[in-house]
């Protein structure tokens, strides 16, 4: 029994999973590292990146003609630029008058927006509630590695997440927006005294949490071709936890997080479907109550 | 002697009933009006408890309606378990109020497991751990076949009706009213201000934030086992997480810590609610227009955001009406 469950397969089956998380999780974590606010509308930033690709591929597809690379090129494009842009337009308008104010009122709005964005894309004709089949936007084929075979779509999923991973260490890193970055999500404050624009930061934090989410829903549409306005949901809910494993607002904990969750979910529901459903939340209890600031996580004090 | 005078707020309720209940007699509310009277009085029960656990000791809860669960399926098991083995049992309506305390009890088990997590952890953080826990509940609801799994638990006699409600509705109002005019009321309130500052006082924390989780998580789920006896049904997706946030909006529309607020948004929204459904029925059916019933929903979550955005406090604040202030006695 247990070795039908911890194969090859599962494990790149398991690694799939947790790269889209992990695309989800980075922006969870960096929004908290930077804010200290729980985005739950991330998990919608996502679902839109999906009904972007989709919308972008039937535009580009059937009206202007592109095909395979370019078509897959132009829907990343538009998956990004969704997701980044949704995300830009929430922190004006619903977080950023509410920056000073109590932190739970920030929470609180949050839980509004994400409500806000599934039901109106249920509500609103051209998309509604039901589910759409998502198109296969590149050829989609099997690989035989040694006893197990895998689609270049987990490859791409892997890959993809892999290197805007990479890219984003580079970012935060070595760039002056990065340094920004650090020194905002340090203190506010002194960051602001220093003479950084402390909302320019905090809006490109967004737009690049919500641009890899945009991506994330590119990638899970091709996986799972099926999409619908609350698709967001449980994937955002585990990227959060997966986030909070890490390590709440520590980016390479986020993606370790990402990982443990998307391995533990695949052999969990192989080996039993009511398990895989609720071990996130059994992750995240035992997190929380073993050690809540997470893997990585840095050990803060109460300030009197 | 003492001076005895009748309690204003006891007698205001009798006022309430008796004029709600000439109406319904008279026919000028007909069924359907009641039939939402009884839901915003049920409303009015889940509001309340979870201002007793967000509002006043400031623990930031999000899985409201998983305790309202395990009332509604405690004591929807029990009451169909009692009624196929003795149909018209004369006995029915005490078996039906010992059923719904159950349900409330173990609910108020689930809210004392659910209250220790709180001891160690903090606003958001919390938020979370509650809402994974109303998760989990309702993924258990959905995968135990004995209470009917992911259809529900069907066929549960109809027990509840407007006096049993209302009586429910106003026992809690009174609860918690004196329990945050209490002592015990005021170490959560100075909890909820600073729990640092609390404990150097004396105030024993762990003591005050799960015994706001019990007395919550209690009439919780009081509410739901009257709402399964209403409405004969259990479904897991009743429970969800958005049904916790429509309550929490209630929570935040009234006032955070105001009882007179909850009353208020329970009654409001839940007539507000039935407002807009039929504004948009009338709107597609005027236009012709595939006008969903999303829509609705869509209302509730900008009144969220503005509520959040330009009145923080809430419609009440932390107010009171001058009704829900107990009175000096004279001596």
């Amino acid at each position: 029994m247990m070795g039908s469950i911890f194969n090859v397969q599962q494990v790149i089956n398991g690694l799939q999973t947790g790269s889209i998380y992990a695309l989800i999780a980075l922006g969870y974590t960096m929004v908290y590292g930077i804010v200290r606010l729980i985005n739950f509308a991330h998990g919608d930033f996502f679902m839109i990146g999906a009904y972007a690709s989709y919308g972008s591929f039937f535009l580009f597809n059937s009206l202007l003609g592109a095909k395979g690379g370019t078509l897959a090129f132009i829907v990343l494009i538009f998956s990004v630029l969704a997701g980044g842009a949704v995300a830009a337009v929430t922190n004006r308008f619903a977080y950023r008058p509410l920056r000073y104010k109590p932190k739970l009122s920030s929470l609180i709005t949050a839980i509004g927006v994400s409500m806000f964005i599934e039901y109106f894309f249920s509500a609103f004709p051209p998309i509604g509630p039901s589910y759409k089949a998502f198109p296969e936007i590149l050829p989609k084929m099997q690989i035989a590695i040694g006893s197990a075979t895998i689609s270049n779509y987990t490859l791409i999923d892997i890959g993809v997440a892999a290197v805007l991973m990479i890219g984003l260490t580079v970012l935060v890193k070595w760039t002056p927006l990065g340094k920004a970055m650090r020194a905002v999500s340090q203190d506010k404050d002194a960051a602001k005294l220093m003479g950084i624009d402390v909302e320019r930061v905090i809006s490109w934090t967004f737009i690049i949490g919500g641009a890899f989410a945009g991506v994330a829903g590119l990638l899970n549409g091709m996986t799972y071709p099926r999409i619908f306005p609350y698709m967001g949901i449980q994937p955002g809910l585990k990227a959060f936890i997966a986030a909070v494993l890490g390590g709440i607002g520590n980016i390479p904990g986020a993606v370790i997080g990402a990982y443990i969750m998307g391995l533990a979910e695949t052999f969990a529901s192989a080996y039993n479907s009511l398990l895989g459903e609720g071990i996130a939340f059994a992750i995240l209890i035992l997190v929380l109550l073993v050690r809540p600031r997470g893997i990585l996580g840095e050990k803060t004090a109460d300030k009197i | 002697m003492r001076n005895l005078r009748f309690p204003r707020l006891l007698a205001y309720a009798v006022a309430f009933y008796a004029v709600l209940q000439l109406l319904a007699v008279t026919g000028v509310f007909n069924g359907y009006i009641m039939h939402i009277v009884n839901q915003s009085l049920i409303y009015v029960i889940l509001v309340v408890s979870l201002n007793l656990i967000n509002g006043i000791s400031g623990q930031f809860s999000l899985g409201h309606m998983g305790f309202a669960a395990v009332g509604a399926y405690v004591s929807g098991t029990l009451t169909t378990i009692i009624w196929k083995l003795a149909p018209d049992n004369p006995a029915a309506i005490v078996l039906f109020i010992a059923a719904v305390i159950v349900g409330g009890a173990a609910a108020a088990l689930v809210g004392v497991l659910i209250g220790f997590p709180s001891l160690r952890l903090k606003g958001d953080y919390l938020a979370i751990v509650t809402l994974g826990f109303g998760e989990i509940i309702r993924t258990m609801l959905n995968n135990i076949d004995y209470v009917g799994g992911p259809r529900g638990l069907l066929g549960i006699p109809k027990f509840s009706n407007f006096t049993v409600i209302f009586i429910a509705a106003f026992l809690t109002i009174v609860v918690v009213r004196n329990l945050v005019q209490s002592s015990h009321g005021r170490a959560m309130l100075s909890i909820r201000e600073n729990e640092l500052a609390a404990e150097l006082v004396g105030v024993n924390s762990t003591k005050y934030k799960v015994l706001a989780f019990a007395i919550g998580a209690f009439f919780a789920g009081i509410a739901g086992a009257l709402l399964a006896h209403l409405i004969q049904i259990a479904h897991p997706t009743q429970y969800g997480f958005m049904g916790s946030v429509l309550v929490l909006i209630m929570v935040y529309a009234g006032g955070v810590g105001s009882i007179t607020g909850s009353v208020i948004a329970a009654f409001g929204l839940t007539f507000l609610s039935e407002g807009l459904r039929i504004v948009i029925d009338s709107l597609a059916a005027a236009t012709g227009l595939p006008i969903g019933g999303e829509w609705r929903m869509v209302v509730y979550a900008l009144l969220l955001i503005f509520i959040m955005l330009f009145r923080t406090e809430g419609l009440m604040g932390n107010k009171e009406l001058k009704i829900m202030v107990i009175e000096e006695r004279k001596a």
